[in-house]
């Protein structure tokens, strides 16, 4: 029992079951997957699909994060890839033809690794802080999203694209798929070739792991150009969600999310380990965070604090010194009834 | 040396991407350039050569609806019509506006007009604008203020009304089958939110629509499209949905379909905006009513703008007529509409 409770990932997953159990009390059949047309349907599934986006968003965070970086443009560039691939499907002589659209994503993609690769140059060649460099882009870079749909909402119809938001393969929804897909792919390069290593001793210390001969400067423009990436498909998805470009609000403050999703997992914003699938546990609760605010029938003007209130307690279970002071009040207690009984 | 190298790959690939961008919103002119005449502006062309020099402090570009509305303004009020507009976008933060407003006032323009996006804590800039003798005209939303001195005149719809009217229709149509309604609301204390939800409820007070459960899904298809997937989970036998606007509506209806049920048959959907997606939409037959809020304010701003800038007097509240549509004038209607 003792070891179960002292695992990283006890706490965030006893927050995500406990957010279950809640949704539950409210609507017995929360957890209930029936299926409809040919694929599964039901809560569990909506909160799957809709994780999608912040999953790949937080997936290159947490690779950012390990290397003592952060990226804010993240919501930038989800708006920039949105705007690119919807403005060019709108444009193009047959929106419903499969290679236009995956010419707009080969074309969104490109460019959010670009992005990425110009906020890795910052960091890496030029020497600016993170922070500050990838904040260049998260406010220069809505206004480029918004130059792109000329300040409209660019909407679209193009049954090819709206797969990659709201179709289903196998019987599960293409987001997750994707979301899943990149997820496994990014767990194997780190966790079974020295990749994951090499991250954690630039995040470590960055001066020491270059003189032990890690090429510390190609690493973390590697890991920019994954985030800028994973960014960029994840504003497809959006995109491709409602079949609507939304320069102002698509992927607004997702990169606070990515940030709390990270934290949550357990990897800590000095750099260092990291680890994906407390990542993926983070994301999870989020996203049924946002569904429970529904389900249980918040009122729209204390949702805000809610969700405040859920984060903190998550974090708080977290910390080390609170983990403590409660085993040692608890030791107390439970050594009390012994001393009587001497 | 390759350090340079690098560098010059960078720089390269970054003129690349800012082509692409570039290349990719003057491919997007080219439909929206077609720009419609707009008539009404025109007859109100300035009769002296006095060009009035007007500053205007949009909300943002948060939804279809503003969109509108900012084209009109900006297809309006042209150096032809007798204008010359300074036009900002606030992306939604008050404090951006209000820095707008005093950069208005430090350019000396002769009008000032804005859409505030809150109703509260306008007073001190306002009072400014006003020691500068600048006329100040609202338009789309009003200010709280007690002094109503502080602003020439309010042109907008009547959002209490458009909700009376969304929710009479309803009244009319679906009384007395004990229909279950879910609500989207609009952003959170913003005036078209607070007043749409009031007159609605106004309306179908003592008809048997029951509203089992209201969110705000924040004016935008993302949200609209969440908030209504949780009702779907949360309630098996929603009848009606009534969202604070069209955008939400639309998510609203991605929503349905994917809960395998037709969108204006299984769950009727009533919104408020009448833009053209959602116009679209209720020709299609997957939205049952839409009440209009009229975005093209260009005209009335431009006229109430010269009137001011006269010396004339104007009226305090300018009430936009506003229209509203059924399945059939809709597609009646599509094929002329400006936005």
């Amino acid at each position: 029992m003792r070891e179960i409770t002292r695992h990283a990932l006890f706490w965030p997953v006893a927050a995500l079951i406990a957010l279950l159990v809640a949704n539950t009390v409210y609507r017995p059949d929360f957890l209930a997957v029936t299926v409809l047309d040919g694929h599964l349907f039901g809560a569990p599934i909506d909160i799957l699909r809709n994780a999608a986006p912040l999953m790949l968003v937080a997936l290159g965070m947490t690779l950012v994060i390990a290397t003592r970086g952060i990226d804010l443009s993240v919501g930038a560039v989800v708006a920039i890839s949105g705007a690119l691939s919807l403005s060019f499907i709108a444009t193009s002589p047959d929106p419903g033809s499969v290679s236009t659209v995956l010419l707009a994503i080969a074309i969104a993609l490109g460019v959010s690794l670009v992005l990425g690769v110009w906020n890795g140059f910052l960091v890496s060649v030029v020497g600016i802080q993170p922070i500050i460099a990838t904040l260049i882009l998260m406010t220069a870079g809505r206004g480029i999203a918004m130059l792109i749909t000329e300040g409209q909402i660019t909407t679209v119809t193009s049954a090819p694209f709206k797969t990659l938001g709201s179709g289903f393969w196998l019987g599960l929804p293409v987001a997750t798929l994707v979301a899943g897909g990149v997820f496994l792919l990014v767990a194997l390069l780190t966790r079974r070739t020295a990749l994951g290593m090499l991250v954690e001793s630039v995040g470590i210390n960055p001066a020491a792991s270059r003189l032990a001969g890690v090429k510390a400067r190609t690493i973390v423009w590697t890991v920019f150009a994954l985030s800028g990436l994973f960014s960029g498909l994840a504003g497809l998805i959006l995109a491709s969600n409602v079949m609507a470009a939304d320069a102002n609000n698509a992927g607004l403050f997702i990169e606070l999310d990515a940030i709390l999703a990270v934290v949550i997992g357990g990897t800590s914003l000095q750099g260092g380990k990291f680890s994906l699938s407390g990542t993926l546990v983070g994301v999870l609760i989020i996203t049924t965070l946002t569904l429970t605010v529904t389900i249980v029938g918040i009122s729209p003007l204390v949702t805000p604090l809610f969700k405040a209130l859920v984060v903190i307690a998550v974090t708080l279970l977290q910390s080390p010194r609170i983990r403590e002071t409660f085993a040692a009040r608890a030791r107390q207690r439970a050594a009390r009834p012994e001393e009587v009984a001497a | 040396m390759t350090r340079k190298m690098w560098m010059r790959g960078t720089v390269a690939a970054v003129s690349a991407a800012a082509m692409l961008t570039l290349a990719a919103c003057s491919s997007e002119q080219a439909p929206s350039g077609s720009s419609e005449e707009t008539a009404s502006g025109e007859e109100e062309m300035a009769e002296g050569d006095d060009v009035i020099s007007i500053g205007f402090s949009q909300v943002g570009a948060e939804s279809g609806w503003r969109a509108a509305n900012t084209k009109s303004i900006q297809d309006t009020l042209t150096a032809e019509n007798g204008f010359d507009l300074s036009f900002s976008d606030a992306q939604q933060k008050q404090e951006n506006q209000i820095q707008a407003i005093r950069s208005y006032i430090a350019q000396g323009v002769d009008v000032i007009a804005f859409s505030p996006v809150v109703e509260s804590g306008w007073d001190p800039v306002l009072q400014e604008a006003q020691a500068a003798d600048i006329p100040v005209i609202l338009t789309d939303r009003a200010v709280d203020s007690q002094d109503d001195t502080l602003y020439e005149s309010f042109i907008g719809s009547d959002f209490v009304l458009e909700g009376e009217m969304a929710g009479e229709w309803a009244v009319e149509q679906y009384d007395g089958e004990g229909y279950k309604m879910v609500e989207l609301q609009g952003t959170t204390g913003s005036a078209p939110a607070i007043d749409r939800k009031e007159g609605f409820a106004a309306a179908i007070e003592g008809s048997d629509i029951e509203v089992i459960d209201s969110q705000t899904g924040n004016f935008t298809r993302t949200e609209g499209k969440q908030v209504m997937e949780g009702f779907l989970q949360k309630y098996d036998d929603i009848d009606l949905v009534f969202a604070h606007n069209d955008d939400m509506g639309l998510g609203a209806i991605e929503a349905i379909e994917a809960a395998g049920m037709v969108p204006g048959e299984d769950i009727k959907i009533i919104t408020i905006d009448a833009v053209k997606d959602g116009m679209q939409a209720l020709a299609d037959g997957k939205i049952n009513y839409i009440v209009e809020c009229n975005p093209l304010l260009g005209p009335d701003l431009a006229e109430i703008a010269q009137k001011v800038v006269a010396g004339e007097e104007v009226e305090k509240r300018i009430v936009v007529e506003d229209l509203a549509f059924d399945q059939e004038a809709a597609a009646e209607a599509l094929p002329d509409r400006q936005y």
